[in-house]
């Protein structure tokens, strides 16, 4: 009953565009659960889910749980910070800890790269990709996914610019599959030194300038600057970096249109993106934010068998 | 006293004297004796048809960490040189990162005194060029090549100062040991765990770039320039890097460089599974790098063939991929890989392969054997070249089973191998078809 997406929810590199499609079309009835005064189906009655976070997280953390709460899974949340993990338990060793504890599903949060791969792998359960670390962050590149084409109707033939700091992103990267495979034209901008090597070799266009990826764009999807990547020296300073890749007023005026504004959160104010915009008529952070827990009950809700004509009717249930 | 052996009927490959041909080969008191077609075997001789076969000098990997002391869970000399022996090898070359570091004449002493007492490959100690390789200090060249130390190395570390790489080539041409530098320029390797390219990019891990091994070679050979000391550049994995040594080398620079088996054969695709098995430190590089390491291989460019055999345990490497060691094993399967990926694709004849795993390597670091010259000791591998096996992590006779090879159906191994006349590993009989 898993064969819609497979066991585990990895990246959005090895999706098929009408795997994507599909997410993002069963997230559609689930929207309207959260809308409720009773925010609750039985879709996942009886299902025990770990949510397993290793590194820090407050957004994804919280819409995960929600996600998994209204579709009335048990959850369990693990933090790396004063759990096993942290007296010096490897991955495999818990993996398998809480796979004798016969949990159906897994969500996982791990600062290196590959490790929701290595878990998948090792466990029976399905897992889900929280972020891992700089490789795939699935279900935030599948609500950003969501919230373009609920704001311009389409997603096919858009253009789509990510600005700032792509080489540590794995919000990026999911993005940038994620947009291709479903038509989207994708753009990258900020300094070489927060580029990898051979982004273009993904099939995206690549700005040295902010304000020829703003002429360019339809979209930007804004990245969070992480401020220690000054410290590594990557940037000269966080004031210079604003003066030449923020996302500021002026410089969307001066664009032939108006562009749609998005952030992964948690955003620096005034460092990559000026609060006038952040805060301005044509920003959807916030429903990027509503929409993660609906694309999150979609992915949680397909992995454990469900049916895509079903959501609706499971939706239905307590009516 | 040992009995003499007669090797009769094999094909005779010794890359020494540039001899390539059908001959019996006659071993007594540990030494060759002769080599010629038509040998009679001498009273009480025994004799052993290897028609079929290859005779050829003993193999010699210059670069091995046999982990003793300090890691013997993973392996020890005992088990190392046993492991060398099953892959065709008569001698290795142990690297001195073991933990206490092989940095003085009784730490080498050590390692000569378990050698013997193992009785199989030879095992020659590399010496470590710092003390404790926190290259700041000498380490006593001079007291460890007297132990039996025949070069130095930090590996496993760059060395960083210029001018402590300086100063170790001009010391070791007293002692006429070459030094060994594994070069990576540390500040642009911090952190990187695979090949920086469009793989790195896709898995999102922090990439080496080729230019921090580069840099360190074009630095090595200046000093070598500088100096007229021998640096020998480890597990060579870029093609600028071999731009650079063969530049050196038509200047008549005294710089030798060895290439390791995985290097020559996968590329940073292996990494795609985040698999460890393809976690090694030089990463495995690109479609591009490996047919200019193989073309200096074939050119001389670069000297010889090295396993860099680095064993870990299990479950070490049963970790994400940032968090596994680098490093995999390959005394087992360094002739059968190259041999499997070289010679059967028409990229070096099998006398070249065989020049890169013995003589060529033996005079790099100017140790006996890597010849079948009679008087010389008796080193030697029966090697048979047509029967195809599957790499089985499970019997192999190192302690440890990192290896990316596993399942890999390969083409050639080591019948017979003998150190100074004993037989130190004997193949079972090929199984029928």
């Amino acid at each position: 009953m898993t064969a819609a997406l497979g066991k585990d929810l990895v990246g959005l590199e090895r999706l098929s565009p009408e795997q994507i499609r599909l997410i993002l079309d069963t997230a559609e009835p689930f929207k309207e659960v959260s809308e409720r005064p009773i925010k609750k189906v039985p879709a996942l009655r009886g299902k025990t889910i770990v949510n397993l976070f290793f590194e820090a997280s407050t957004r994804t953390r919280i819409s995960f749980e929600f996600a998994e709460k209204r579709l009335s899974a048990d959850t369990v949340n693990v933090a790396a910070s004063g759990s096993a993990v942290q007296k010096g338990e490897t991955l495999v060793d818990t993996a398998r800890n809480l796979e004798a504890m016969r949990i159906d599903m897994v969500v996982i949060r791990h600062p290196s790269s590959g490790a929701a791969e290595f878990l998948g792998n090792r466990i029976r359960s399905n897992v889900v990709n929280a972020g891992d670390g700089k490789h795939e962050h699935p279900t935030q590149a599948l609500l950003d996914l969501l919230t373009i084409r609920d704001k311009h109707g389409k997603i096919a033939g858009l253009k789509v610019c990510l600005v700032g700091d792509v080489l540590h992103s794995r919000v990026a990267r999911s993005n940038i599959w994620g947009l291709s495979k479903l038509g989207a034209e994708v753009g990258v901008c900020g300094p070489d030194t927060l580029m990898p090597r051979g982004i273009e070799d993904l099939g995206v266009c690549r700005f040295r300038r902010i304000e020829e990826a703003i002429e360019w764009a339809d979209v930007l999807n804004v990245l969070r600057l992480q401020l220690e990547r000054m410290e590594m020296g990557f940037i000269p300073s966080v004031r210079e970096y604003y003066r030449v890749f923020g996302v500021t007023l002026e410089r969307l005026e001066r664009a032939p249109r108006a562009l749609t504004i998005m952030h992964p959160g948690p955003m620096n104010r005034g460092v990559e993106i000026d609060s006038r915009v952040a805060d301005g008529p044509h920003s959807v952070i916030l429903d990027q934010v509503t929409n993660g827990v609906a694309v999150r009950m979609a992915v949680l809700y397909l992995l454990a068998g469900g049916r895509p004509e079903l959501a609706d009717a499971a939706k239905r249930g307590t009516e | 006293m040992m009995r003499p052996l007669l090797l009769k009927g094999g094909r005779v490959i010794d890359p020494s004297r540039g001899f390539d041909q059908p001959a019996d080969v006659l071993i007594q008191d540990g030494k060759i004796a002769a080599v010629k077609a038509g040998l009679g075997a001498p009273d009480g001789a025994e004799v052993r048809d290897v028609r079929g076969q290859v005779v050829a000098p003993g193999l010699v990997d210059l670069h091995v960490h046999l982990r003793e002391p300090g890691n013997e869970d993973v392996e020890t000399i005992a088990t190392g040189a046993r492991a060398a022996a099953a892959g065709g090898f008569s001698a290795v070359c142990a690297m001195p990162n073991t933990d206490p570091v092989t940095d003085n004449q009784a730490a080498v002493g050590f390692i000569v005194r378990q050698s013997a007492r193992a009785a199989l490959t030879r095992v020659y100690p590399i010496g470590a060029i710092s003390v404790g390789q926190r290259g700041e200090r000498l380490s006593e060249f001079g007291e460890m090549v007297g132990a039996g130390a025949v070069a130095v190395s930090d590996d496993g570390r760059p060395v960083v100062s210029s001018h402590l790489m300086r100063t170790a080539l001009e010391y070791a041409r007293t002692f006429e040991i070459p030094v060994a530098d594994h070069c990576e320029d540390p500040t642009l390797a911090a952190g990187g765990v695979m090949h920086e390219g469009l793989v790195s990019t896709r898995l999102g891990l922090k990439g080496i770039p080729a230019a921090a091994e580069e840099i360190m070679v074009e630095r090595d050979i200046l000093l070598a320039q500088l100096t007229g000391g021998h640096v020998h550049l480890c597990h060579v994995s870029t093609r600028g890097s071999v731009e650079l040594i063969r530049r050196a080398k038509e200047q008549g620079i005294r710089v030798t460089a060895e290439v390791t088996p995985h290097h020559l054969t996968l590329t940073d695709h292996a990494c795609e599974t985040y698999d460890t098995h393809a976690k090694m430190n030089p990463p495995l590089r690109e479609a591009a790098d490996i047919a200019a390491l193989r073309q200096g291989l074939k050119d001389g460019v670069i000297d010889c063939i090295a396993s860099d055999h680095a064993p870990h345990a299990y479950d070490a490497k049963e970790a994400a991929f940032d968090d596994a060691p680098f490093g995999i094993i390959g005394l087992e399967t360094a002739f059968g890989v190259a041999h499997t990926e070289l010679v059967l694709n028409g990229v070096l004849t099998l006398p070249e392969l065989i020049a890169r795993m013995s003589s060529a390597p033996a005079a790099t670091f100017r140790l006996p054997g890597g010849t079948l010259q009679p008087g010389a000791p008796a080193d030697v591998v029966v090697l048979d070249t047509t029967t195809r096996w599957t790499v089985q992590p499970a019997v192999l006779l190192s302690k440890s089973r990192n290896t990316p090879f596993a399942g890999r159906a390969l083409t050639g191994r080591a019948a017979l191998t003998l150190v100074g006349g004993a037989i130190v590993h004997q193949a079972e009989a090929p199984q029928g078809p």
